[in-house]
């Protein structure tokens, strides 16, 4: 199996700190794979090489059948490569409304000038308001975005991500601060992303991973501890001494 | 989604409609229509007000809509009113020195006239040569080129390194001030070709039409800076309006955010300073002209600064704003400056205005910023019921230029 | 009755003067008698020589008498005695030789010899010698300062006789320097010149280079045919080389008579409107004139008819030039001497480079330090607090007014400098605070805000100290012991406050680095500008910490504007002027970290000198270049502005 996204051998430092080292990962299309680690694992630096926040000091990145190097094109080229990223955070335009945001997410050309004269067709606005159907955002499309409740926050962001319509989705720790419901709802965005794209999620909660079942990768000092099912990877010794502590 | 612009910005159609009643009114006023209401010298601050209104909507555009605040702007719109004064000079120049050479028992050669006129305007510097950046000064369609294009190709140069190397914030703000006092310095030199710090004059004569009397100058001039400034108003608002605009509010609110969306945000950066910066130029050309010389002490930074003062008492972030802010502030200063505003006698000290405006500017601008960030705009605000949201204290983005809580809307 | 007594007393007394025996000073004078009483500069040298050196003790009282005009001849027997005035119309006369007392004249029977101002001049010369050999110091200084302002060939024999008996060193030293330099310029034998050029070619001094460069001058002449022998020729010079230049190589021609004069475009349009006849001229109407063809046309007609000097072609330029050789001459004939000038001088000229370079650095040190003290406060607020205050400068402002006020009240400047740089530092440390409490606390993560704001009370500051103190500079006036300058050669030198400001910034360093590194202060501000949340978790008050931060970053400001209103006049503007040079240096140098800061100023100091050294004429320029490079430097070395942030800091 060809893979959509192989990363090999990067190892990144800041200030002599090694935050990843010689790490190796690939992911292909339409998989689901959830990364675990405890804090300072890397698992965000891992994220800020592959969107291209971070430049590592070696290693390569290659994305797609044409095995492109990611590593020197800017984020915007990234993402327009079709890798799609969730901050921790939620972050989405909080002074514009929750149709400008998703319209603005919408894969169409990314030029100022086509932007420029851009005007969204019915198409458009009938991917729009699906989306905001998924996301359980329909009656909440003409609301200011910074107006909604920490989980809708989160769910417009994904619906944005969705929006970019990306090849690979990268959804930093999705469920943070949700309440149970809000999480059932998330497991089911991904679930159901998961089937057309590859999707990689970092999440601290096992039971929440345990409900994406899915390939598990554990990080620790910036390597892959080990990979597979979540059960395997918890009945590995390794990965117990790392999270109880030796 | 499918209505037109304006529909969707009534605020639009309300402004071009004041703007036009403004305009009739102060023509039919005018000494031009043979009233004694508005004197030319006052239809002229008027126009001066407008150009002054119409560069203050470029800054919103580029500080208030994308985040940048720009400390050089009044440099672009310093450069538009130099590539007029450069046509302008040389043309009534041209005129004065073919009249007195005509007296002369034998008609000037062509170089006899170019030398003249190279002696008239470069005598002050002690030159009488041409420099190469006046080898177009005798025609008007290519200096009308330059206003456009000399502030924006400096914009684009200068935008295109800046934004290249993501300077943001302050520093963008720090770099701009620095390109601007460049600038101001460079013009400031004898040979520099633009006479140094005696700048461009006279600029007031149109050449050609000295039998025009200035009531009808003045008056054209109005009519051009009330046009230029409706146009320039229209196009700002549709520039913000549909996606591009949701596009660089979010560069001001979360710049990295909207580069995970994959849009190449130095592109459109880049793009908003360019454009601003040639409306500035435009602004320029018509001002100049109407206040009758230019020198490089306009150019200067805190020029720059007022700018931004006039956006922020305003209120940014709103087009109509800005003007409000730039027409207030001036008008209120030249009537504080000029001595018109009686002087307050407190008994033990007299406070004249014409020392006092300048202290009385900057703590009001700090009142403005500390305590009413919608500025003058605000008012609009309690006539229309715009509420701002309650977000406990936080701005709308992580960015340095974002939104403040209270200039957002809910 | 009375003037034929007088006339009786006349003739006896002169009688008595014949009679006497004429002394041997009174021979010489009246051998020169028609010349010393004619007076003319051209002619008087002999008669001066002849007194100077005619090795007799009263020669130099004859010398000075006759300088300040005291000498008079009688008429009866035309001997010159020394004149005593008595009252307006009579005179009392002494002998030169016997210093006796003649007797009393009226004025009607005496002349008054009064030389004229170049006479006198050469007098003095003549006396110089005279007073190389007083016995007081301060004299012989005098003649030596006399001969440096015209150093003559008559006076080189004197001053080297003199050397010999001089007892004071520093007296010898400077006679012995100066008979070099004379010998250089007026020494009889190439040899000796040549080496006294070569013995002098290691100094640095203005004079030496002043007298070597008449050695070296030359003056472009023009030939016909061959360079006659006998001239001193530096080099040929071929016309439309660049050392010559076309025009000027005719230009000269013409000017030494050897080639007739061009006619310019202006000379035509004259020529052509003074043989304006009926209209037109040479056959062409006037109206047609407007035309360059059209007026050689006509010039061509008048040139024909004689009524105008014919035009010079192209090629009888071509023809001139090369009729003619042009070579640079040495005004100075010796060959040897001139040689030798050159080569002293291309020394000198070495060794004056490398001295101006290290005065060019101490200078650029001393601007360092100045950018330093401005910025160093702003290192605190901008660089450590992450704070834009643009009213910094008016901070610095209110330090150098301080100084002023306090010099109006405590006149001993020692002690006024010393009450006003801690009252400085309390002012403004207040103004500081202040500005924290009311204004920056709102607006800590809106920093284009805080820039706006801080503007706002910069311009009301600078309008505020207008009201009160004027638009005029204002002095603040250093001690005494602050005066003058550390002098190292001719070149090299630095004035004393330009080294007290140097110690300041270097102090002023020494402070910053105990605070922020040896103080609770420093580290809690470290502390509360890293994490403020975890800061006050630990039980640091923040808002107390920004407060003092803040204030103190002001107060250094306040002491630094003291510095400056020393070295600068005190304006409102005072600060306005160091604003962007500090943001500048604290940005460019790395924001929140005083090394940098410290590197910033130096680079932004010896940066300016440097473009100002290749660019001396223009400070507009080297301003505006400086500016430039800085931004360019800027945009390539420091995108990110701040520390560049790495790993999950820089993060969402």
């Amino acid at each position: 199996m060809s893979s959509l996204l192989e990363v090999s051998g990067v190892s990144v430092s800041f200030d002599g700190f090694k935050a990843i080292n010689n790490l190796s990962f690939a992911i292909g299309d339409a998989e689901l794979r959830a990364i675990i680690g405890p804090n300072g694992a890397g698992k965000t630096t891992f994220m800020d090489i592959v969107t291209g926040r971070t430049r590592p000091d070696e290693g390569r990145v290659l994305w797609g059948e044409a095995n492109v190097s990611l590593l020197g094109l800017s984020e915007a080229r990234i993402a327009r490569e079709g890798i799609g990223r969730k901050f921790q955070k939620p972050t989405v335009f909080e002074d514009q409304t929750v149709l400008e945001n998703l319209l603005m997410a919408l894969r169409n050309a990314r030029g100022p000038f086509q932007v420029l004269f851009y005007r969204p067709t019915p198409g458009d606005l009938d991917r729009v308001h699906e989306l905001a159907g998924e996301i359980g955002l329909m009656d909440a499309l003409g609301r200011k975005s910074g107006e909604l409740s920490h989980g809708q926050k989160q769910w417009l962001e994904i619906g944005m991500l969705l929006a970019q319509e990306p090849r690979l989705l990268l959804v930093d720790e999705p469920a943070a601060g949700m309440t149970p419901a809000e999480r059932e709802h998330t497991t089911t965005l991904l679930v159901a992303a998961a089937k057309s794209r590859a999707v990689v999620v970092i999440e601290h909660d096992m039971e929440f991973v345990r409900r994406l079942g899915c390939k598990v990768t554990v990080l620790h000092e910036g390597a892959v501890l080990a990979e597979g099912s979540l059960d395997h990877v918890t009945a590995n010794r390794k990965v117990i001494d790392v999270y109880l502590g030796r | 989604m499918s209505q037109s612009v304006l529909a969707r910005n009534p605020s639009v159609l309300v402004f071009l409609a004041i703007l036009g009643l403004f305009t009739l009114g102060v023509t039919l006023m005018s000494e031009w229509a043979g009233s004694e209401v508005v004197s030319t010298s006052f239809v002229k601050t008027l126009g001066k007000t407008l150009c002054l209104a119409l560069v203050a909507v470029a800054m919103d555009l580029v500080w208030g809509y994308a985040g940048i605040l720009s400390l050089g702007h009044f440099a672009f719109f310093g450069l538009g009113g130099y590539m007029i004064g450069m046509w302008l000079m040389y043309e009534r120049t041209h005129g004065i020195v073919v009249s007195s050479l005509a007296e002369a028992p034998i008609p000037p050669t062509e170089a006899e006239i170019v030398g003249a006129i190279g002696n008239q305007i470069f005598g002050v510097v002690g030159s009488r040569e041409f420099p190469a950046i006046w080898a177009f000064a005798d025609s008007l369609a290519l200096q009308l080129l330059f206003v456009v294009l000399v502030p924006g190709l400096l914009a684009l140069a200068f935008g295109w390194l800046a934004f290249r190397s993501r300077v943001t914030g302050v520093y963008l703000s720090i770099l701009t001030q620095a390109m601007t006092l460049a600038l101001a310095l460079y013009l400031f030199q004898n040979d520099s070709g633009l006479r140094g710090n005696n700048g461009l004059s006279g600029l007031q004569n149109l050449p050609g039409l000295d039998h025009v009397p200035q009531s009808s100058v003045s008056i054209w001039f109005f009519w051009a800076s009330a046009g230029a400034l409706a146009l320039g108003y229209a196009l700002s608002a549709w520039i913000v309006s549909g996606k591009f605009g949701s596009v660089i509010r979010g560069i001001r609110d979360n710049e990295s955010r909207v580069r995970f969306l994959g849009y190449p945000v130095e592109a459109y950066k880049l793009f908003v300073f360019t454009v601003t910066a040639m409306i500035a130029g435009i602004a320029g050309a018509l001002y100049y002209p109407q206040a009758g010389i230019i020198n490089p002490a306009e150019i200067a930074p805190i020029a720059s600064i007022y700018l931004a003062v006039w956006v922020a008492i305003g209120g940014r972030g709103r087009l109509y704003g800005a003007v409000i802010g730039a027409a207030f502030v001036s008008l209120v200063s030249s009537w504080f400056t000029g001595g018109q505003a009686p002087d307050v006698n407190l008994g033990f000290y007299t406070i004249k205005w014409v020392d006092w405006w300048l202290v009385l500017l900057g703590l009001s601008f700090v009142a403005v910023t500390l305590l009413a960030p919608k500025g003058i705009g605000g008012l609009v605000d309690l006539w229309t019921g715009r509420q701002a949201p309650d977000r406990h204290g936080a701005d709308l983005g992580p960015d340095a230029g974002s939104l403040r809580e209270a200039e957002a809307e809910r | 009755m009375k003037p034929i007594i007088l006339a009786v007393h006349v003739l006896i007394v002169s009688t008595v003067a014949t009679l006497a025996e004429t002394g041997p000073i009174q021979a010489i004078l009246q051998e020169h008698g028609d010349l010393i009483v004619k007076s003319s500069r051209k002619t008087i040298g002999p008669a001066i020589e002849a007194v100077a050196t005619s090795g007799l003790p009263e020669a130099q009282s004859v010398l000075q008498a006759w300088q300040v005009k005291s000498i008079w001849m009688r008429k009866s027997d035309g001997l010159f005695f020394l004149g005593e005035r008595i009252d307006s119309r009579t005179y009392r006369l002494i002998d030169f030789d016997t210093g006796g007392t003649v007797g009393e004249f009226p004025k009607r029977e005496l002349k008054n010899i009064k030389p004229n101002s170049g006479i006198r001049a050469l007098i003095g010369t003549a006396l110089v010698q005279f007073q190389l050999l007083d016995p007081d110091p301060d004299r012989r200084r005098e003649a030596l300062d006399a001969i440096e302002r015209s150093p003559d060939a008559s006076l080189l024999a004197p001053l080297r006789n003199s050397i010999e008996g001089e007892s004071d060193a520093g007296v010898r030293a400077r006679k012995m320097r100066i008979e070099r330099l004379l010998t250089i310029a007026h020494g009889t034998g190439v040899d000796e010149r040549v080496a006294a050029i070569e013995e002098m070619s290691t100094d640095l001094g203005v004079d030496v280079r002043a007298t070597l460069n008449p050695l070296t001058r030359t003056e472009v002449k023009a030939f016909a045919g061959e360079i006659p022998d006998g001239l001193n020729v530096a080099r040929r010079l071929s016309p439309g080389s660049d050392d010559l230049p076309r025009e000027e190589a005719y230009a000269l021609l013409v000017a030494t008579g050897l080639a007739p004069a061009t006619v310019g475009r202006d000379a035509v349009r004259e020529a052509l409107i003074a043989n304006l006849q009926d209209d037109a001229a040479g056959g062409v109407q006037a109206g047609e004139l407007g035309a360059d063809e059209a007026r050689m046309r006509a010039y061509g007609v008048l040139a024909r008819a004689g009524a105008v000097p014919p035009l010079v072609t192209e090629a009888e330029i071509d023809a001139a030039l090369d009729a003619h050789v042009f070579a640079a001459v040495y005004a100075e004939a010796s060959p040897a001497v001139a040689a030798a000038a050159e080569s002293a001088l291309a020394r000198i000229a070495n060794r004056v480079g490398l001295s101006q370079g290290a005065d060019l650095a101490l200078d650029a040190l001393s601007l360092a330090s100045i950018y330093f003290l401005a910025a160093i406060g702003l290192a605190i607020t901008f660089g450590v607090m992450g704070v834009i205050n643009m009213a910094h400068g008016e901070f610095i402002m209110m330090g150098a007014y301080t100084g002023y006020v306090v010099q109006q009240f405590v006149p001993h400047h020692t002690v006024s400098i010393l009450v006003a740089a801690p009252l400085a530092f309390a002012v403004t440390f207040g103004a500081g605070v202040a500005m924290e409490r009311l204004v920056i606390r709102w607006l800590y993560n809106r920093p284009l805000e805080t820039l706006l704001a801080t503007f706002g009370i910069s311009i009301a500051l600078q309008q505020l100290a207008k009201n009160i103190f004027g638009t005029q500079a204002r002095p603040l006036t250093s001690p005494g012991w602050l005066d003058g300058a550390w002098v190292i050669n001719d070149v090299i030198s630095i004035s004393h406050i330009r080294i007290a400001i140097f110690v300041l910034a270097l102090v002023f360093l020494g402070i910053f680095l105990f605070i922020m590194h040896r103080t609770r202060l420093g580290l809690e501000t470290r502390a509360v500008t890293q994490n403020r949340r975890m800061a006050a978790a630990m039980g640091i008050n923040p808002d107390r910490v920004n407060m003092l931060t803040f204030g103190l970053g002001s107060g250094i400001a306040g002491i630094a504007g003291v510095a400056i209103g020393l070295y600068a006049k005190v304006t409102s503007d005072l600060g306005a002027d160091y604003i962007v040079q500090s943001f500048m240096t604290v940005v460019v140098g790395g924001v929140g970290n005083i090394w940098g800061t410290l590197l910033g100023a130096t680079g932004i100091g010896f940066l300016q000198k440097g473009i100002e050294w290749f660019n001396p004429s223009n400070t507009l320029a080297a301003q505006t270049y400086m500016i430039i490079f800085i931004i360019v430097v800027f945009i390539q070395l420091r995108p990110q502005g701040l520390i560049a942030l790495k790993g999950r800091a820089a993060g969402n």
